[in-house]
């Protein structure tokens, strides 16, 4: 099925019903009538997107400017969302299962408090990717994240389970608060890494200035690391082997918290 | 039916229904990687006194394993999946986890499983940590070199053990090429053989005079009991009997591996080869020799 969006929106138009989960079983019109939320007014989807073809291959692709557009594959469980384009904020939310791909760039909040499936975002996302939403203690607790590009501040922030996979830098506090789960960071770390974290992996190849609560341990080379690392490039990174094969500087922290987190930064 | 000048008994291998597994072991080195599974597979000749049997399948390329580094690949043979449980926590444990550098991985997909680095986790002393790469948990063991990283699970599925033929030679340096070429010749995937080098001398019939024993000496194919036993099945002109025991996977390898073996013993001086059943009674899978040759 398709959706190509035909009105560029003046407001976020928040699209939850865009996820295969929630066009099953409905025909055409039935879709073109489904309201959406364009700022505080309800509007049909027809308004904003010409619709075509059928679910029957489970996949729905969704084509232009979509970055004022909100919580695509909201709550998806299943099937597979292919966007081409740059998307807006909440791409993924509470996700359960099946496939997002953006050929673009995402805003904001991707896959904040998902817990199975795979979003993979080609370009840049925004803020808060994989986190908890502000009052909420967990974030992501399963699935994956694959960015390609750069990320913003607080990555996987309150992070419980599953992985984050940035293929350039992320922003200030990456892992904040996490709890558990991995986050790869393959270019730079920005500033202040795994604050409050209670235990997970943030593993960057790039050196990083750490909090003081972080405790230098060993540099070693840890196994786990060659296999994700070898899952990445399957994934289309462009993985060094000197990353695969080197040794990393073990840091344990964050000791304000249990100590039981680890910052894995690539040695040589 | 004759190859060459060896006869081809009519006659079945008696094999049994066990339960498998596929154990990748990967290190910095193929020495490291080779030295764990020589080592977990030590011991693992026959379930009669082993608990298990296991044998080294093949090694691995960089390419073919989850990390990258040289493997090899270990099947290991038990009567139940509780059974290969068991003897994977022991084996992984006491022989791959204490080897140098080494990781271990499930190489079995299947409905199954049991639990393996699940329960040696807790060597780690609650520093022990997991990492969930798919549907799949693995553990991260600290150790003194650094960690050690298993499958929490491995995938168990019921499997072939048992299969066998023997090789009827006029002497023993005839017999011993034929049995070293047959084991070249049967390294193929999802089968081992697991008696040293492939081969064993000392088949056995189920049963005792001694009423502790569940097995003793298959004196009907001892040349040297030839006329003191009960019966023989050795022609005159043997002297030398040795047996080739595969277990599998499946049934289509452990035949194949058997065609191949046979093929590659039959010469001048090996008289016959046959294979070693219980009457069909006993075992699950009956394996014909003529069939399998003839594909």
């Amino acid at each position: 099925m398709k959706f190509v969006l035909h009105k560029q929106p003046e407001v976020p138009l928040e699209a939850e019903v865009i996820s295969p989960d929630f066009l099953q079983n409905k025909n055409i019109d039935e879709i073109k009538a489904l309201t959406i939320f364009h700022g505080n007014n309800q509007v049909p989807l027809s308004d904003f997107f010409e619709i075509s073809g059928d679910l029957d291959d489970g996949q729905i692709e969704v084509e232009g400017d979509l970055s004022k557009v909100k919580l695509l594959g909201y709550n998806m469980t299943q099937g597979r969302l292919l966007i081409k384009g740059d998307v807006g904020a909440h791409l993924g939310a509470e996700m359960n299962g099946g496939e997002i791909l953006v050929e673009g760039n995402a805003g904001d909040w991707v896959g904040r408090e998902m817990s199975d499936g795979r979003i993979i975002i080609k370009g840049d996302a925004g803020h808060l990717v994989g986190s908890a939403v502000r009052g909420s203690p967990t974030g992501m607790q399963g699935g994956e994240i694959i960015i390609h590009g750069n990320v913003k501040n607080e990555v996987g922030n309150g992070m419980r389970r599953g992985l984050i996979a940035v293929g350039g830098d992320s922003g200030d506090f990456t892992g904040v608060n996490l709890k558990a789960g991995t986050i790869f960071v393959l270019g730079k770390l920005g500033q202040r890494p795994g604050a409050s974290m209670v235990r997970g992996s943030i593993i960057s190849t790039q050196p990083a200035e750490l909090l003081p609560t972080f405790t230098y341990n060993t540099t070693f080379k840890p196994s786990f690391l060659r296999n994700y690392l070898i899952y990445f490039c399957k994934l289309g990174f462009p993985i060094e082997k000197e990353h695969i094969n080197g040794t990393y500087q073990r840091w344990s922290g964050d000791s304000l918290e249990l100590n039981k987190g680890e910052i894995l930064l690539f040695a040589e | 039916m004759l190859i060459q000048t060896t006869e081809i008994l009519d006659t079945f291998a008696e094999a049994f229904e066990m339960w498998g597994a596929r154990v990748i072991i990967t290190a910095e080195t193929e020495k490291w990687a080779m030295a764990a599974a020589r080592s977990m597979t030590g011991f693992a000749t026959s379930v009669i006194g082993c608990k298990c049997e296991a044998g080294i399948e093949r090694q691995l390329p960089d390419d073919d394993t989850p990390d990258g580094r040289p493997g090899v690949s270990v099947l290991l043979f038990a009567g139940s999946a509780k059974g290969v449980g068991n003897r994977l926590v022991e084996r992984v444990g006491q022989c791959v986890m204490t080897c140098p550098t080494t990781a271990c991985f499930n190489g079995l997909d299947a409905e199954e499983s049991v639990i393996v680095g699940g329960k040696l986790r807790y060597f780690g002393d609650g520093y022990q940590s997991s990492k969930l790469m798919g549907d799949q948990r693995l553990w991260r063991i600290p150790v003194m070199e650094g960690e050690f990283f298993v499958d929490e699970s491995f995938g168990v599925q019921k499997s072939v053990g048992g299969g066998n033929f023997l090789i009827l030679g006029e002497d023993l340096d005839v017999t011993l090429q034929a049995a070293e070429d047959a084991v070249q010749a049967m390294q193929i995937e999802d089968i081992i053989l697991p008696f040293p080098d492939g081969v064993v001398r000392s088949g056995s019939k189920p049963g005792s005079k001694y009423k502790a024993l569940p097995a003793s000496t298959n004196d009907a194919y001892c040349p040297s009991l030839r006329g003191a036993a009960p019966k023989t099945e050795l022609p005159e002109s043997v002297t030398c009997v040795l047996e080739i025991v595969i277990d599998g996977l499946n049934e289509d390898a452990v035949a194949e591996s058997m065609r191949l073996g046979i093929n590659a013993a039959a010469r001048e001086g090996i008289v016959s080869i046959t294979a070693g059943n219980y009457g069909g009674n006993l075992g699950q899978y009956h394996l014909h020799l003529h069939e399998i040759l003839r594909g």
